[in-house]
């Protein structure tokens, strides 16, 4: 089992590390770097609240290994907010379309719509939509989410 | 949840990922955007002692025009395949798939290479592949080799592709003359989930007569399945005397619809002759009026 000496940028920062070959970066991110926002569902691909931002992609975090990270820009919920606490304007929709119950897919969800937003295309609605049907919310449901989509999609620059 | 332990190499050469392949005589596996093997690892459904990442090999990635089609490098990214000039231009059947395959967040990394060589039986684009008559390039410590689609798919998960080599492209050849027209349709639970049924193909037409038909099915058998007797009938046929439900029967002909956890053989295979008429009968339709 190797193990391997990894370095990236982490929401702006240089993080280094070790990590085994198996680690997730979803474990990785968690564990060694103290970045708990990033929320372990089902650890398959299928729930989506590890989704993390990779090289400025919405990626799921525990389908990819840490030392995959090896070089990336990777982003997590932690990064989003201004330094002064100002939320990111994803975090400002979610917030005001009371588009978040307990949280817990929160982190995933403002990481892709950010992620969509802040892209090359200006994302529409629908594309908004169908990127949250890559998240499960077993809370709050999907009225607010999809509310906040189409907000966002009318903000987009 | 953590993969039993594995070793990590990410080669920067073909050469270098293909010798890695050779020496470890099938204890090793191939991982590319990792969207279908991360899951297996996680799940301990997958224990290879060595993972061989593709990341860094560029070459892999280009997706180019050349003599005779188009060559789709096998790590080429689903969504950027699904926003790529040259695959809306000359591969639109592709790009219409491309959006059904996973999520957005799994399409970020996943890649065509990795969805062919794991031949999962409801998977968009060995379908696609297999309808268009592409050929896929293997890489080995013995050299190159081309295997037709058709060759390719052994069965669920199996294909031609050996322990050591590696899935380095996708050729599309030309397609055959005449003006075409997709044929899509998949059904799905919920967008993202695995197809219960699926058909993608492309009718060529001249002037209002159907000069091709190259069909293939996902989700309804051990591999992704052309529907030849129905690509036979409609060939010579004018679009306004086409019987979709007739069509429909010849193309289920083949198939081999299976029962699982999410539907019964008997519903795969009435949707899938539902479904067959009905994009038949609008495609055709679409295409007589315009």
């Amino acid at each position: 089992m190797s193990e391997h000496a990894i370095s990236f940028t982490l929401n702006g920062h240089l993080h280094e590390g070790r990590a085994e070959a198996r680690t997730s970066l979803a474990d990785h991110l968690r564990q060694a770097a103290g970045h708990c926002g990033v929320h372990l569902g089902c650890e398959h691909g299928a729930c989506g609240a590890c989704t993390v931002m990779v090289d400025g992609k919405a990626v799921r975090a525990c389908l990819m290994l840490a030392v995959q990270a090896q070089g990336c820009a990777v982003r997590t919920v932690e990064g989003l907010a201004a330094s002064d606490g100002t939320l990111h304007r994803v975090q400002q929709v979610l917030r005001e379309e009371h588009a978040l119950q307990c949280g817990f897919c929160t982190p995933g969800i403002a990481m892709t719509l950010a992620a969509l937003v802040e892209g090359e295309t200006r994302p529409d609605a629908q594309a908004l939509e169908q990127a949250i049907g890559g998240h499960l919310c077993r809370c709050t449901g999907y009225q607010g989410l999809r509310r906040a989509a189409h907000r966002l999609a009318g903000d987009a620059p | 949840m953590k993969p039993a332990p594995f070793d990590y190499a990410r080669p920067a050469s073909l050469d270098e990922a293909a010798r890695l392949l050779a020496e470890a005589g099938g204890g090793a596996s191939v991982i590319a955007g990792g969207q279908t093997l991360m899951p297996l690892l996680n799940l301990r459904m997958s224990q290879p002692f060595l993972l061989v990442d593709l990341g860094a090999i560029p070459e892999l990635r280009a997706v180019e025009r050349h003599t005779g089609g188009i060559r789709v490098g096998a790590m080429a990214v689903q969504n950027e395949l699904l926003g790529h000039p040259l695959v809306r231009s000359d591969l639109p059947l592709l790009a219409r798939a491309l959006g059904h395959v996973g999520h957005h967040q799994t399409r970020s990394r996943g890649t065509i290479g990795g969805s062919i060589a794991f031949a999962e039986p409801a998977a968009e684009c060995p379908a696609v592949a297999l309808a268009l008559d592409a050929r896929v390039q293997l890489h080995s410590v013995r050299g190159m080799r081309q295997v037709a689609m058709a060759d390719f798919l052994h069965g669920p998960y199996a294909t031609a592709c050996a322990f050591d080599e590696i899935v380095t492209a996708l050729v599309f050849p030309d397609p055959p003359a005449g003006e075409r027209v997709e044929v899509f349709f998949e059904v799905a639970r919920r967008p993202g989930d695995f197809a219960l049924t699926g058909l993608a193909g492309e009718l060529h037409l001249d002037g209002g007569t159907i000069v091709a038909a190259r069909l293939a099915w996902f989700a309804m058998g051990h591999t992704a399945l052309r529907a030849r007797e129905a690509e036979a009938a409609l060939v010579g046929a004018a679009l306004d005397e086409i019987e979709p439900e007739a069509i429909a029967a010849l193309a289920l002909a083949g198939t081999a619809p299976f029962d699982d956890k999410a539907a019964s053989a008997a519903y795969r295979e009435t949707v899938a002759r539902r479904m067959f008429a009905r994009t038949l009968r609008e495609t055709c339709a679409g295409r007589a009026m315009a």
